[in-house]
Protein backbone atom coordinates (compact mmCIF):
# COMPACT_ATOMS: atom_id res chain seq x y z
CA UNK A 1 0.00 0.00 0.00
CA UNK A 2 3.12 2.21 0.17
CA UNK A 3 1.58 4.28 -3.19
CA UNK A 4 -1.14 5.48 -0.50
CA UNK A 5 1.88 7.93 0.44
CA UNK A 6 2.73 8.89 -3.24
CA UNK A 7 -1.18 10.99 -3.40
CA UNK A 8 -1.79 14.59 -3.63
CA UNK A 9 -4.36 15.16 -0.62
CA UNK A 10 -6.65 16.14 -2.89
CA UNK A 11 -6.40 12.69 -4.63
CA UNK A 12 -6.52 11.21 -1.61
CA UNK A 13 -9.34 12.78 -0.29
CA UNK A 14 -11.43 11.59 -4.04
CA UNK A 15 -9.70 7.94 -3.20
CA UNK A 16 -11.54 7.82 -0.11
CA UNK A 17 -14.62 9.03 -1.28
CA UNK A 18 -14.81 6.56 -4.04
CA UNK A 19 -13.80 4.14 -1.23
CA UNK A 20 -11.08 3.07 -3.73
CA UNK A 21 -9.32 2.61 0.01
CA UNK A 22 -9.94 3.17 3.74
CA UNK A 23 -8.34 6.07 6.14
CA UNK A 24 -7.31 3.09 8.35
CA UNK A 25 -5.28 1.76 5.07
CA UNK A 26 -4.70 5.29 4.03
CA UNK A 27 -3.29 6.58 7.63
CA UNK A 28 -1.39 2.85 8.03
CA UNK A 29 0.72 3.51 4.83
CA UNK A 30 1.55 6.71 6.44
CA UNK A 31 2.59 5.37 9.48
CA UNK A 32 4.94 2.76 8.20
CA UNK A 33 6.54 5.41 5.65
CA UNK A 34 7.29 7.37 9.33
CA UNK A 35 8.57 4.68 10.83
CA UNK A 36 11.35 4.37 7.71
CA UNK A 37 12.29 7.31 7.59
CA UNK A 38 13.58 8.01 11.04
CA UNK A 39 17.19 9.36 9.63
CA UNK A 40 15.25 12.36 8.20
CA UNK A 41 14.42 13.40 11.95
CA UNK A 42 11.57 15.02 10.79
CA UNK A 43 8.98 13.80 13.68
CA UNK A 44 10.14 13.91 16.93
CA UNK A 45 6.74 12.20 18.30
CA UNK A 46 4.53 9.57 16.74
CA UNK A 47 1.08 8.91 18.11
CA UNK A 48 0.26 6.15 15.56
CA UNK A 49 -2.44 4.80 18.10
CA UNK A 50 -3.98 8.37 18.22
CA UNK A 51 -3.80 8.65 14.16
CA UNK A 52 -5.49 4.87 13.87
CA UNK A 53 -8.34 5.73 16.51
CA UNK A 54 -8.98 9.03 14.11
CA UNK A 55 -9.04 7.17 10.83
CA UNK A 56 -11.12 4.28 12.27
CA UNK A 57 -13.99 6.94 13.11
CA UNK A 58 -13.59 9.06 9.91
CA UNK A 59 -14.05 5.85 8.25
CA UNK A 60 -17.10 4.99 10.10
CA UNK A 61 -17.95 8.56 9.45
CA UNK A 62 -17.54 8.54 5.61
CA UNK A 63 -20.14 5.11 6.29
CA UNK A 64 -22.84 7.42 7.07
CA UNK A 65 -22.81 9.93 5.02
CA UNK A 66 -21.03 12.75 7.38
CA UNK A 67 -17.57 12.71 5.88
CA UNK A 68 -15.89 16.62 6.49
CA UNK A 69 -13.66 18.32 4.38
CA UNK A 70 -10.58 16.69 5.08
CA UNK A 71 -12.21 13.36 6.50
CA UNK A 72 -9.18 10.68 6.76
CA UNK A 73 -6.51 12.71 5.52
CA UNK A 74 -3.27 11.93 7.58
CA UNK A 75 -1.56 15.12 8.35
CA UNK A 76 1.90 16.68 10.35
CA UNK A 77 1.52 18.95 12.91
CA UNK A 78 4.31 21.38 13.56
CA UNK A 79 5.30 21.07 17.40
CA UNK A 80 4.59 24.59 17.87
CA UNK A 81 0.65 23.42 18.09
CA UNK A 82 -0.33 22.92 21.31
CA UNK A 83 -2.31 19.59 21.09
CA UNK A 84 -4.47 18.12 23.65
CA UNK A 85 -2.84 14.77 25.64
CA UNK A 86 -0.24 14.87 23.16
CA UNK A 87 3.44 16.20 24.30
CA UNK A 88 3.77 19.78 22.50
CA UNK A 89 7.49 21.49 23.38
CA UNK A 90 8.16 23.66 20.55
CA UNK A 91 11.24 21.80 20.46
CA UNK A 92 12.44 22.83 23.47
CA UNK A 93 14.08 21.82 26.63
CA UNK A 94 12.26 24.05 28.71
CA UNK A 95 8.98 22.49 27.86
CA UNK A 96 10.11 19.12 29.07
CA UNK A 97 7.00 16.60 28.62
CA UNK A 98 4.54 19.51 28.42
CA UNK A 99 1.02 17.74 27.56
CA UNK A 100 -1.57 20.73 26.67
CA UNK A 101 -5.09 20.62 28.49
CA UNK A 102 -6.02 22.12 25.60
CA UNK A 103 -6.52 22.08 21.62
CA UNK A 104 -4.84 25.04 19.24
CA UNK A 105 -7.98 26.21 17.18
CA UNK A 106 -5.96 26.16 13.83
CA UNK A 107 -5.50 21.58 14.77
CA UNK A 108 -9.19 21.52 16.17
CA UNK A 109 -10.43 23.58 12.97
CA UNK A 110 -8.56 20.26 11.37
CA UNK A 111 -10.18 17.56 13.15
CA UNK A 112 -13.45 19.14 12.85
CA UNK A 113 -13.44 18.50 9.30
CA UNK A 114 -12.23 14.68 9.81
CA UNK A 115 -8.28 15.31 9.33
CA UNK A 116 -5.95 12.90 11.31
CA UNK A 117 -3.00 13.15 12.73
CA UNK A 118 0.13 11.50 12.41
CA UNK A 119 2.40 12.60 15.21
CA UNK A 120 4.24 15.88 15.62
CA UNK A 121 6.59 17.74 13.41
CA UNK A 122 10.86 18.77 14.14
CA UNK A 123 11.03 22.76 13.82
CA UNK A 124 13.93 25.13 15.06
CA UNK A 125 13.62 26.05 18.93
CA UNK A 126 10.58 27.84 19.86
CA UNK A 127 10.73 28.72 15.35
CA UNK A 128 14.02 30.17 15.90
CA UNK A 129 16.00 29.55 13.30
CA UNK A 130 16.37 29.17 9.12
CA UNK A 131 17.99 25.60 9.14
CA UNK A 132 15.77 23.41 11.67
CA UNK A 133 19.51 23.40 13.71
CA UNK A 134 18.42 25.10 16.82
CA UNK A 135 16.06 22.21 17.45
CA UNK A 136 16.44 20.15 21.25
CA UNK A 137 15.60 17.25 19.21
CA UNK A 138 17.91 17.76 16.32
CA UNK A 139 17.81 18.88 13.03
CA UNK A 140 16.04 17.31 10.27
CA UNK A 141 17.43 16.13 7.41
CA UNK A 142 16.67 17.60 3.80
CA UNK A 143 15.46 14.28 1.94
CA UNK A 144 16.98 15.84 -0.93
CA UNK A 145 20.55 15.80 -1.65
CA UNK A 146 22.61 17.67 -4.50
CA UNK A 147 22.79 14.63 -7.13
CA UNK A 148 26.11 12.27 -6.89
CA UNK A 149 26.32 13.82 -3.25
CA UNK A 150 25.53 12.41 0.17
CA UNK A 151 26.01 15.79 2.39
CA UNK A 152 23.54 16.44 4.71
CA UNK A 153 21.17 19.29 3.74
CA UNK A 154 19.15 21.48 5.40
CA UNK A 155 15.44 21.89 5.00
CA UNK A 156 15.05 25.27 6.27
CA UNK A 157 13.36 26.51 9.12
CA UNK A 158 11.60 27.09 10.87
CA UNK A 159 8.65 24.59 9.67
CA UNK A 160 11.83 22.20 8.30
CA UNK A 161 9.90 18.81 10.28
CA UNK A 162 6.65 20.43 8.18
CA UNK A 163 8.72 20.61 4.97
CA UNK A 164 10.41 17.85 5.18
CA UNK A 165 7.78 15.16 6.21
CA UNK A 166 5.95 16.68 3.02
CA UNK A 167 8.34 16.29 0.64
CA UNK A 168 9.13 12.53 1.46
CA UNK A 169 5.59 11.70 1.43
CA UNK A 170 5.29 10.96 5.31
CA UNK A 171 2.01 12.96 5.31
CA UNK A 172 -0.25 14.69 2.86
CA UNK A 173 0.02 17.85 4.30
CA UNK A 174 1.13 19.64 7.61
CA UNK A 175 0.84 22.47 9.59
CA UNK A 176 3.26 25.18 9.97
CA UNK A 177 4.41 28.74 11.20
CA UNK A 178 5.79 31.70 9.52
CA UNK A 179 7.01 34.68 11.61
CA UNK A 180 9.86 35.57 9.30
CA UNK A 181 9.42 33.02 6.51
CA UNK A 182 9.65 29.81 8.55
CA UNK A 183 6.65 28.47 6.14
CA UNK A 184 8.09 30.13 2.46
CA UNK A 185 11.94 29.09 3.33
CA UNK A 186 11.78 25.55 3.93
CA UNK A 187 8.99 25.21 1.13
CA UNK A 188 11.60 26.53 -0.74
CA UNK A 189 14.27 24.40 -0.28
CA UNK A 190 12.40 21.15 -0.59
CA UNK A 191 10.00 21.76 -3.53
CA UNK A 192 7.07 22.17 -1.66
CA UNK A 193 4.26 24.66 -1.82
CA UNK A 194 3.99 26.57 1.88
CA UNK A 195 1.36 30.07 2.59
CA UNK A 196 1.51 32.28 4.94
CA UNK A 197 -1.97 33.92 4.81
CA UNK A 198 -3.09 37.05 5.48
CA UNK A 199 -1.83 37.96 9.71
CA UNK A 200 -5.23 37.10 11.75
CA UNK A 201 -6.57 34.81 9.42
CA UNK A 202 -5.55 31.93 11.65
CA UNK A 203 -5.90 32.31 15.10
CA UNK A 204 -2.65 32.34 17.13
CA UNK A 205 -4.99 30.23 19.80
CA UNK A 206 -3.37 27.48 21.25
CA UNK A 207 0.07 28.35 19.45
CA UNK A 208 3.07 28.77 21.52
CA UNK A 209 4.16 32.20 20.80
CA UNK A 210 7.50 33.04 19.27
CA UNK A 211 6.60 37.09 18.01
CA UNK A 212 3.16 37.94 18.06
CA UNK A 213 2.52 40.79 15.64
CA UNK A 214 4.42 38.69 13.14
CA UNK A 215 3.44 35.00 14.17
CA UNK A 216 1.26 33.34 12.22
CA UNK A 217 0.10 30.07 10.79
CA UNK A 218 -0.47 27.96 7.46
CA UNK A 219 0.07 25.13 5.75
CA UNK A 220 2.45 23.40 3.37
CA UNK A 221 1.69 20.66 0.91
CA UNK A 222 2.79 19.18 -2.12
CA UNK A 223 0.47 21.11 -4.73
CA UNK A 224 -1.13 24.60 -4.65
CA UNK A 225 -4.63 23.31 -4.48
CA UNK A 226 -3.60 20.95 -1.56
CA UNK A 227 -2.38 23.96 0.27
CA UNK A 228 -5.93 25.78 -0.23
CA UNK A 229 -7.85 23.12 0.87
CA UNK A 230 -5.83 22.75 3.95
CA UNK A 231 -5.81 26.78 4.40
CA UNK A 232 -9.41 26.50 3.74
CA UNK A 233 -9.88 24.36 7.11
CA UNK A 234 -7.18 25.94 9.09
CA UNK A 235 -8.88 30.02 8.92
CA UNK A 236 -11.39 31.15 10.55
CA UNK A 237 -12.45 33.34 13.06
CA UNK A 238 -11.83 32.80 16.83
CA UNK A 239 -12.46 35.12 19.57
CA UNK A 240 -9.66 33.74 21.75
CA UNK A 241 -7.10 35.70 19.54
CA UNK A 242 -7.95 39.08 19.34
CA UNK A 243 -6.51 39.62 16.46
CA UNK A 244 -8.26 37.26 14.97
CA UNK A 245 -10.13 38.62 11.60
CA UNK A 246 -13.43 38.40 11.80
CA UNK A 247 -14.23 37.66 7.94
CA UNK A 248 -15.70 34.71 6.27
CA UNK A 249 -12.79 32.13 4.69
CA UNK A 250 -13.66 31.52 1.17
CA UNK A 251 -13.04 28.42 -0.56
CA UNK A 252 -9.73 29.07 -1.61
CA UNK A 253 -9.70 26.20 -3.98
CA UNK A 254 -12.08 27.76 -6.06
CA UNK A 255 -9.21 29.83 -6.92
CA UNK A 256 -6.62 27.54 -8.20
CA UNK A 257 -7.17 27.18 -11.72
CA UNK A 258 -9.05 30.51 -12.44
CA UNK A 259 -7.96 32.47 -15.20
CA UNK A 260 -5.08 35.18 -14.38
CA UNK A 261 -5.46 37.03 -17.32
CA UNK A 262 -5.48 41.31 -16.93
CA UNK A 263 -4.09 40.56 -13.92
CA UNK A 264 -1.36 43.21 -12.88
CA UNK A 265 2.12 41.97 -11.18
CA UNK A 266 4.75 43.63 -9.94
CA UNK A 267 8.39 43.14 -9.70
CA UNK A 268 10.57 44.88 -6.90
CA UNK A 269 13.92 46.16 -8.39
CA UNK A 270 15.05 45.93 -4.74
CA UNK A 271 15.19 42.07 -4.48
CA UNK A 272 17.85 41.86 -7.12
CA UNK A 273 20.31 41.54 -4.06
CA UNK A 274 24.00 41.25 -4.82
CA UNK A 275 25.20 37.54 -4.48
CA UNK A 276 22.50 36.39 -5.72
CA UNK A 277 22.85 32.40 -7.62
CA UNK A 278 22.40 33.26 -11.51
CA UNK A 279 19.90 30.31 -11.54
CA UNK A 280 17.82 32.19 -8.93
CA UNK A 281 17.63 35.37 -11.09
CA UNK A 282 17.08 33.09 -14.13
CA UNK A 283 13.87 31.26 -12.26
CA UNK A 284 12.67 34.54 -11.80
CA UNK A 285 12.89 35.73 -15.14
CA UNK A 286 11.02 32.36 -16.34
CA UNK A 287 8.50 33.02 -13.56
CA UNK A 288 7.78 36.32 -14.99
CA UNK A 289 7.81 34.92 -18.67
CA UNK A 290 5.59 32.36 -17.32
CA UNK A 291 3.08 35.03 -15.46
CA UNK A 292 3.10 36.72 -19.12
CA UNK A 293 2.12 33.37 -21.39
CA UNK A 294 -0.89 33.64 -19.11
CA UNK A 295 -1.82 36.83 -19.77
CA UNK A 296 -0.39 38.94 -16.91
CA UNK A 297 0.41 42.20 -17.10
CA UNK A 298 3.88 42.24 -15.25
CA UNK A 299 5.57 45.85 -14.43
CA UNK A 300 8.65 46.83 -12.24
CA UNK A 301 7.90 48.52 -8.58
CA UNK A 302 9.82 49.83 -5.86
CA UNK A 303 10.36 49.38 -2.59
CA UNK A 304 12.30 51.14 -1.03
CA UNK A 305 12.95 50.04 2.27
CA UNK A 306 13.29 46.33 1.81
CA UNK A 307 16.80 46.37 2.84
CA UNK A 308 16.05 47.60 5.87
CA UNK A 309 13.62 45.13 6.45
CA UNK A 310 15.67 42.58 8.14
CA UNK A 311 17.60 44.46 11.03
CA UNK A 312 13.86 46.42 11.66
CA UNK A 313 12.89 42.43 12.17
CA UNK A 314 15.77 41.33 14.30
CA UNK A 315 14.64 44.37 17.07
CA UNK A 316 10.64 43.81 16.97
CA UNK A 317 10.83 40.19 16.94
CA UNK A 318 13.57 39.58 19.68
CA UNK A 319 11.63 42.16 22.02
CA UNK A 320 8.62 40.31 21.61
CA UNK A 321 10.12 37.30 22.03
CA UNK A 322 11.81 38.56 25.43
CA UNK A 323 8.46 39.27 26.48
CA UNK A 324 6.48 36.06 25.35
CA UNK A 325 9.48 34.22 26.53
CA UNK A 326 9.41 35.77 29.90
CA UNK A 327 6.51 33.14 30.78
CA UNK A 328 8.96 29.85 31.37
CA UNK A 329 10.19 30.95 34.54
CA UNK A 330 9.51 26.74 35.95
CA UNK A 331 6.82 27.54 38.24
CA UNK A 332 3.78 26.56 36.40
CA UNK A 333 4.66 24.13 33.56
CA UNK A 334 7.83 22.93 32.30
CA UNK A 335 11.03 22.41 33.10
CA UNK A 336 12.21 23.77 36.93
CA UNK A 337 16.35 23.79 38.45
CA UNK A 338 16.33 24.45 41.79
CA UNK A 339 18.61 27.30 42.70
CA UNK A 340 19.27 28.44 46.21
CA UNK A 341 16.47 31.04 46.24
CA UNK A 342 13.83 32.11 43.52
CA UNK A 343 15.88 34.64 41.46
CA UNK A 344 18.41 31.72 41.70
CA UNK A 345 15.79 29.10 40.05
CA UNK A 346 14.87 31.08 37.64
CA UNK A 347 18.14 31.81 35.92
CA UNK A 348 19.39 28.17 36.15
CA UNK A 349 15.74 26.76 34.75
CA UNK A 350 16.18 29.17 31.74
CA UNK A 351 19.96 28.20 31.30
CA UNK A 352 19.27 24.44 31.24
CA UNK A 353 16.20 24.80 29.58
CA UNK A 354 16.85 27.49 26.84
CA UNK A 355 19.49 26.52 23.42
CA UNK A 356 22.20 29.60 22.58
CA UNK A 357 20.13 30.87 19.59
CA UNK A 358 17.04 31.41 21.73
CA UNK A 359 18.98 33.08 24.69
CA UNK A 360 20.82 34.76 22.12
CA UNK A 361 17.66 36.85 20.75
CA UNK A 362 15.82 37.11 24.33
CA UNK A 363 19.04 39.00 25.70
CA UNK A 364 18.84 41.07 22.47
CA UNK A 365 14.91 41.92 23.14
CA UNK A 366 16.16 42.33 26.72
CA UNK A 367 18.67 45.07 25.75
CA UNK A 368 16.94 46.66 22.96
CA UNK A 369 13.88 47.14 25.46
CA UNK A 370 15.81 48.12 28.17
CA UNK A 371 16.22 51.84 29.68
CA UNK A 372 17.98 54.32 27.33
CA UNK A 373 17.51 51.86 24.40
CA UNK A 374 14.30 52.07 23.83
CA UNK A 375 13.73 54.87 21.49
CA UNK A 376 16.80 54.14 19.76
CA UNK A 377 16.32 51.12 18.71
CA UNK A 378 12.35 49.38 19.45
CA UNK A 379 10.38 52.64 18.53
CA UNK A 380 13.18 53.04 15.48
CA UNK A 381 12.20 49.58 14.39
CA UNK A 382 8.68 50.36 14.68
CA UNK A 383 8.75 53.31 12.76
CA UNK A 384 11.18 51.84 9.88
CA UNK A 385 8.20 48.86 9.98
CA UNK A 386 5.22 51.63 8.83
CA UNK A 387 8.00 52.57 6.05
CA UNK A 388 7.84 48.67 4.60
CA UNK A 389 4.49 48.59 5.24
CA UNK A 390 3.87 51.96 3.23
CA UNK A 391 6.24 50.98 0.37
CA UNK A 392 3.81 47.89 -0.12
CA UNK A 393 0.41 50.13 0.51
CA UNK A 394 2.11 52.24 -2.76
CA UNK A 395 3.10 49.07 -4.43
CA UNK A 396 -0.22 47.91 -4.64
CA UNK A 397 -2.15 50.71 -5.95
CA UNK A 398 -0.43 49.47 -9.11
CA UNK A 399 -0.84 45.55 -9.35
CA UNK A 400 -2.31 43.38 -8.11
CA UNK A 401 0.23 40.92 -6.53
CA UNK A 402 4.55 40.88 -6.77
CA UNK A 403 6.81 37.84 -7.95
CA UNK A 404 9.98 37.30 -6.00
CA UNK A 405 12.66 34.37 -5.52
CA UNK A 406 11.41 33.12 -2.08
CA UNK A 407 15.47 32.10 -0.69
CA UNK A 408 18.21 33.81 -1.92
CA UNK A 409 20.12 30.40 -1.95
CA UNK A 410 19.01 26.91 -2.92
CA UNK A 411 19.48 24.22 0.90
CA UNK A 412 22.74 24.16 2.02
CA UNK A 413 24.92 21.95 3.96
CA UNK A 414 24.03 21.53 7.66
CA UNK A 415 26.59 23.31 9.36
CA UNK A 416 27.08 25.82 7.01
CA UNK A 417 26.20 29.51 8.44
CA UNK A 418 26.48 28.11 12.10
CA UNK A 419 28.66 30.71 13.57
CA UNK A 420 27.21 33.53 12.44
CA UNK A 421 24.04 34.58 13.27
CA UNK A 422 24.20 37.57 10.70
CA UNK A 423 24.70 35.13 7.92
CA UNK A 424 21.83 32.81 8.77
CA UNK A 425 19.44 35.42 9.31
CA UNK A 426 19.98 36.48 5.35
CA UNK A 427 18.11 33.51 4.59
CA UNK A 428 14.73 35.54 5.31
CA UNK A 429 15.60 38.46 3.28
CA UNK A 430 12.91 38.28 0.69
CA UNK A 431 10.39 36.71 3.18
CA UNK A 432 10.32 38.74 5.85
CA UNK A 433 9.18 42.12 4.52
CA UNK A 434 5.65 40.25 4.15
CA UNK A 435 5.67 39.25 7.86
CA UNK A 436 6.58 42.79 8.89
CA UNK A 437 3.68 44.12 6.68
CA UNK A 438 1.02 41.34 7.65
CA UNK A 439 0.39 40.34 4.38
CA UNK A 440 -0.10 36.81 2.46
CA UNK A 441 2.70 35.19 1.06
CA UNK A 442 2.96 32.20 -1.24
CA UNK A 443 6.34 29.77 -2.32
CA UNK A 444 5.33 27.64 -5.11
CA UNK A 445 8.04 24.97 -6.44
CA UNK A 446 9.42 26.68 -9.73
CA UNK A 447 12.46 24.37 -10.86
CA UNK A 448 15.68 22.93 -9.56
CA UNK A 449 19.26 24.19 -10.14
CA UNK A 450 22.34 22.56 -11.34
CA UNK A 451 22.74 20.25 -8.74
CA UNK A 452 19.31 19.18 -9.16
CA UNK A 453 17.91 20.93 -5.56
CA UNK A 454 14.61 22.48 -5.92
CA UNK A 455 14.03 26.28 -6.11
CA UNK A 456 11.07 28.48 -5.12
CA UNK A 457 9.63 31.44 -6.44
CA UNK A 458 6.95 33.62 -4.02
CA UNK A 459 3.88 35.56 -4.96
CA UNK A 460 3.08 38.53 -2.72
CA UNK A 461 -0.86 39.79 -2.36
CA UNK A 462 -2.76 42.39 -0.55
CA UNK A 463 -4.35 41.67 3.00
CA UNK A 464 -7.20 38.92 2.42
CA UNK A 465 -6.03 38.31 -1.21
CA UNK A 466 -4.81 34.76 -0.63
CA UNK A 467 -7.24 34.25 -3.65
CA UNK A 468 -4.73 35.76 -6.27
CA UNK A 469 -2.25 33.93 -4.53
CA UNK A 470 -3.83 30.50 -5.02
CA UNK A 471 -4.71 31.78 -8.64
CA UNK A 472 -1.48 32.71 -9.76
CA UNK A 473 0.78 29.78 -7.33
CA UNK A 474 -1.36 27.58 -9.57
CA UNK A 475 -0.60 29.28 -12.96
CA UNK A 476 3.24 28.91 -11.71
CA UNK A 477 2.84 25.22 -10.89
CA UNK A 478 1.43 24.07 -13.95
CA UNK A 479 3.65 26.06 -16.02
CA UNK A 480 6.73 24.62 -14.27
CA UNK A 481 5.67 21.10 -14.38
CA UNK A 482 7.64 20.47 -11.11
CA UNK A 483 7.29 16.76 -11.05
CA UNK A 484 10.86 16.24 -9.34
CA UNK A 485 11.12 13.89 -6.49
CA UNK A 486 13.50 13.43 -3.76
CA UNK A 487 15.91 10.05 -4.49
CA UNK A 488 14.67 7.89 -1.64
CA UNK A 489 17.92 7.40 0.51
CA UNK A 490 16.74 7.00 3.72
CA UNK B 1 26.34 51.82 21.66
CA UNK B 2 28.97 48.88 22.02
CA UNK B 3 27.56 46.16 24.08
CA UNK B 4 30.73 45.43 26.83
CA UNK B 5 31.17 42.22 29.04
CA UNK B 6 29.36 44.53 31.85
CA UNK B 7 26.49 44.99 29.58
CA UNK B 8 25.60 41.41 28.43
CA UNK B 9 26.17 40.28 32.76
CA UNK B 10 23.44 43.10 33.10
CA UNK B 11 21.11 42.20 30.34
CA UNK B 12 21.53 38.55 31.38
CA UNK B 13 20.66 39.15 34.95
CA UNK B 14 17.26 41.25 33.71
CA UNK B 15 16.55 38.50 31.74
CA UNK B 16 16.91 35.79 34.42
CA UNK B 17 19.05 33.67 32.24
CA UNK B 18 22.46 32.51 34.55
CA UNK B 19 25.57 32.94 31.48
CA UNK B 20 27.87 31.22 32.47
CA UNK B 21 31.45 33.17 32.66
CA UNK B 22 32.94 31.81 29.59
CA UNK B 23 30.12 32.82 27.42
CA UNK B 24 29.96 36.59 27.86
CA UNK B 25 32.60 37.47 26.00
CA UNK B 26 31.85 35.09 23.34
CA UNK B 27 27.96 37.22 23.82
CA UNK B 28 29.36 40.04 23.46
CA UNK B 29 31.20 39.41 20.36
CA UNK B 30 27.84 38.13 18.81
CA UNK B 31 25.56 40.67 20.25
CA UNK B 32 27.70 43.57 19.17
CA UNK B 33 27.97 42.00 15.36
CA UNK B 34 24.24 41.79 15.25
CA UNK B 35 23.21 45.29 16.30
CA UNK B 36 26.28 47.09 14.53
CA UNK B 37 24.38 44.96 11.28
CA UNK B 38 21.17 46.62 12.78
CA UNK B 39 22.55 50.74 13.58
CA UNK B 40 21.61 50.59 9.32
CA UNK B 41 18.18 51.73 10.60
CA UNK B 42 19.28 55.18 11.12
CA UNK B 43 19.95 55.76 7.41
CA UNK B 44 16.02 56.09 7.53
CA UNK B 45 14.42 59.26 7.65
CA UNK B 46 11.79 58.21 10.25
CA UNK B 47 10.63 61.97 11.25
CA UNK B 48 6.93 62.09 11.86
CA UNK B 49 6.02 58.52 11.33
CA UNK B 50 3.63 56.77 13.54
CA UNK B 51 5.21 53.38 14.55
CA UNK B 52 3.45 50.82 13.98
CA UNK B 53 2.16 48.05 16.65
CA UNK B 54 -0.05 46.42 14.88
CA UNK B 55 -0.85 45.17 11.44
CA UNK B 56 -4.46 44.52 11.89
CA UNK B 57 -6.86 47.27 11.32
CA UNK B 58 -9.23 46.86 13.64
CA UNK B 59 -10.09 47.77 17.33
CA UNK B 60 -9.24 45.94 19.77
CA UNK B 61 -12.48 43.68 20.69
CA UNK B 62 -14.76 44.22 23.82
CA UNK B 63 -16.97 41.18 25.02
CA UNK B 64 -19.37 40.81 27.92
CA UNK B 65 -17.29 40.94 31.29
CA UNK B 66 -18.06 37.32 32.12
CA UNK B 67 -16.45 33.94 33.06
CA UNK B 68 -16.12 31.93 29.74
CA UNK B 69 -14.09 29.56 31.07
CA UNK B 70 -12.36 28.26 34.48
CA UNK B 71 -13.29 26.53 37.79
CA UNK B 72 -11.24 23.13 37.04
CA UNK B 73 -7.54 23.74 38.83
CA UNK B 74 -6.83 19.88 37.42
CA UNK B 75 -6.53 21.32 34.36
CA UNK B 76 -4.58 24.30 35.41
CA UNK B 77 -2.13 22.49 37.42
CA UNK B 78 -1.91 19.28 35.27
CA UNK B 79 1.85 20.56 34.19
CA UNK B 80 3.55 21.85 37.23
CA UNK B 81 6.41 20.73 38.41
CA UNK B 82 5.36 20.84 42.00
CA UNK B 83 1.60 21.12 43.48
CA UNK B 84 0.27 21.19 46.48
CA UNK B 85 -3.18 20.32 46.88
CA UNK B 86 -4.86 23.43 44.34
CA UNK B 87 -1.90 25.21 44.88
CA UNK B 88 1.91 25.71 42.72
CA UNK B 89 4.90 25.43 45.38
CA UNK B 90 7.09 27.97 44.49
CA UNK B 91 10.32 28.13 45.99
CA UNK B 92 10.20 30.87 49.40
CA UNK B 93 10.03 34.33 48.08
CA UNK B 94 10.03 36.44 51.36
CA UNK B 95 12.63 35.56 54.40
Amino acid sequence: MSDLTKLTLKSALEGLESKAFSSVELTQAHIEAVEQAKALNAYVLQTPDKALAMAQASDARRAQGEAGALDGAPLGIKDLFCTEGVRSTACSKILGDFQPTYESNVTANLWRDGAVMLGKLNMDEFAMGSSNETSAFGPVINPWRASGETTPLTPGGSSGGSAAAVAAQLCLGATATDTGGSIRQPAALTGTVGIKPTYGRCSRWGVVAFASSLDQAGPIARTVEDAALLLTSMAGHDARDSTSLDVAVPDFASFVGKSVKGMRVGIPREYRVDGMPAEIEELWEQGIAWLKEAGCEVVEVSLPHTKYALPAYYIVAPAEASSNLARYDGMRFGLRVDGANLTETYEQTRAAGFGEEVKRRILIGTYVLSAGYYDAYYLKAQKVRRRIADDFDQAFEKVDALLTPTSPSAAFPLGENADDPVAMYLNDIFTVTVNLAGLPGMSVPAGVDAKGLPLGLQLIGRALDEGSLFSLGGVIEKAAGFSQQPQRWW
Amino acid sequence: MAIDAATVRKVAKLARIAEPEARIEPLARELNGILTWIEMLNEVDTDGVEPMTSVVHQGLPMREDVVTEGGDPAKVLANAPKTAKDFFVVPKVVE
